[in-house]
């Protein structure tokens, strides 16, 4: 923020500048630390990539939920009943043999919140939201994913609210496998389209 | 606005950095900035696209040099102070020095119990312009205020894939001139229509279009 400080004061100027506006904030009624407290404490503890694992996983062992989800992600979703209600925007798209799908905001950091919880900093960072539009495959590269060369790449842009959730396939050998157990093989990334889900 | 948050085909950023088993935040500040963005919005001080475009209008060597919740943070001063809901002399005081403006909500704690996120869509105005399967062309469009047309999407033809109903207008919400709803719409694109004969032939990349970014092909 401030320039003319060096690393270490420049932390001690950003959180007085953040304390500085929640004083102000608080004073003029406006939030109630209580609640700032609880919503952290949502995000560090209840609102992550389980949920949205636990998504894909039922979709891998239900051929209905599957068909719902893809038709209406927002619905399907919403019957699982998570702490953080996904809202009416959510759309799931599917990797398939033929097709990869690889989620980005290029403009600012859009990220299915409910479902992932909060972004990862690569995911934010300007390296990420400048390459993933032009070069997916060097995006997959950095992430030690290689796919082959007549795959799609399918890269949605997230530019308004519709918020995306990969649905990877599902690995090989995990027939008769339970949706906790199958729940285990789907890695935050996978969800992304920055990684693929881990093998049995 | 044609700023530097617009990143979409820029080169030279260097490789993704991926930071294993990161935390939610890195410092308890960062916890409170996403905190106090959420409540306010709640709050019905601001909506999200006021919240983007004060961020996009941080001056691009600050941009890209303070971290994702220090933008947060100098996003939500220039909103408070703009908003009228704080002077610049509290920010820098500390402390509030003049009475409040009434809020339409206030985010209590028990709510974090239940985090929804809110509905975009709005009543929609007129028919939808285009059915999914149309060859639509962006504008070539440069308005000096929030846009989501992001400018490596800019007259361009695509497809319409997807009608996503009818949502509130970032542009014009951003500009303080009310919601006027549009339609949304996915718009795939060809890599090569994007990035020239060059680019990956198996690329294809969409974007969600407003109504007003496009024209028929």
């Amino acid at each position: 923020m401030a320039h003319d400080h060096d690393d270490h004061s420049e932390l001690t100027d950003t959180q007085l500048r953040v304390r500085a506006l929640e004083t102000v904030l608080t004073e003029k009624g406006y939030i109630d630390p209580a609640a700032l407290d609880a919503i952290v404490e949502a995000y560090e503890t209840r609102i992550g990539p389980r949920n949205g694992a636990a998504v894909v996983a039922k979709a891998w062992s239900d051929p209905a939920f599957k068909q719902a989800l893809l038709a209406d992600a927002s619905k399907a979703v919403a019957t699982l009943g998570h702490v953080s209600r996904v809202g009416d925007h959510l759309v799931a798209v599917e990797n398939t043999p033929k097709t990869h799908n690889m989620i980005v905001c290029t403009l600012c950091s859009c990220y299915p919140w409910e479902v992932l919880g909060l972004p990862p900093i690569w995911y934010k960072s300007a390296p990420y939201r400048s390459r993933a539009v032009k070069d997916p495959r060097g995006v997959l590269a950095d992430f030690g994913v290689t796919l082959p060369q007549d795959t799609e790449i399918r890269v949605w842009d997230s530019t308004a609210e519709t918020r995306f959730l990969v649905l990877p396939m599902r690995p090989a050998g995990t027939e008769g496998w339970s949706e906790e157990r199958l729940a285990e093989l789907v890695t935050r990334d996978s969800m992304i389209g920055t990684g693929l889900p881990k093998r049995p | 606005m044609d700023g530097i948050h617009d990143m979409g085909g820029m080169d030279g950023f260097g490789k993704v950095e991926v930071e294993q088993n990161e935390p939610p935040f890195h410092e308890k500040w960062e916890g409170r900035v996403m905190a106090m963005a959420r409540a306010m919005g709640y709050a019905g001080a601001w909506q999200i696209d006021h919240a983007r475009y004060a961020q996009e209008r941080i001056r691009p060597d600050i941009y890209l040099d303070a971290s994702y919740y220090q933008k947060w943070a100098l996003a939500m001063e220039t909103n408070v102070v703009e908003r009228g809901l704080a002077g610049a002399d509290e920010l820098k005081a500390g402390h509030a020095l003049h009475p409040g403006k009434p809020l339409p909500r206030k985010f209590m704690p028990e709510m974090a119990a239940n985090l929804t996120r809110g509905s975009f869509y709005r009543q929609q105005q007129a028919p939808a312009r285009f059915k999914v399967g149309d060859r639509v062309r962006t504008k070539n469009m440069h308005p000096a205020t929030h846009t989501r047309l992001p400018r490596y999407a800019r007259d361009k033809a695509g497809v319409i894939e997807r009608n996503n109903g009818c949502q509130m207008f970032p542009d014009s919400v951003a500009s303080n001139l009310g919601d006027n709803p549009q339609w949304l719409y996915t718009v795939v694109f060809d890599g090569r229509d994007l990035w020239g004969p060059d680019s990956d032939p198996t690329l294809k990349v969409s974007i969600e279009a407003f109504e007003p970014y496009l024209v028929p092909e």
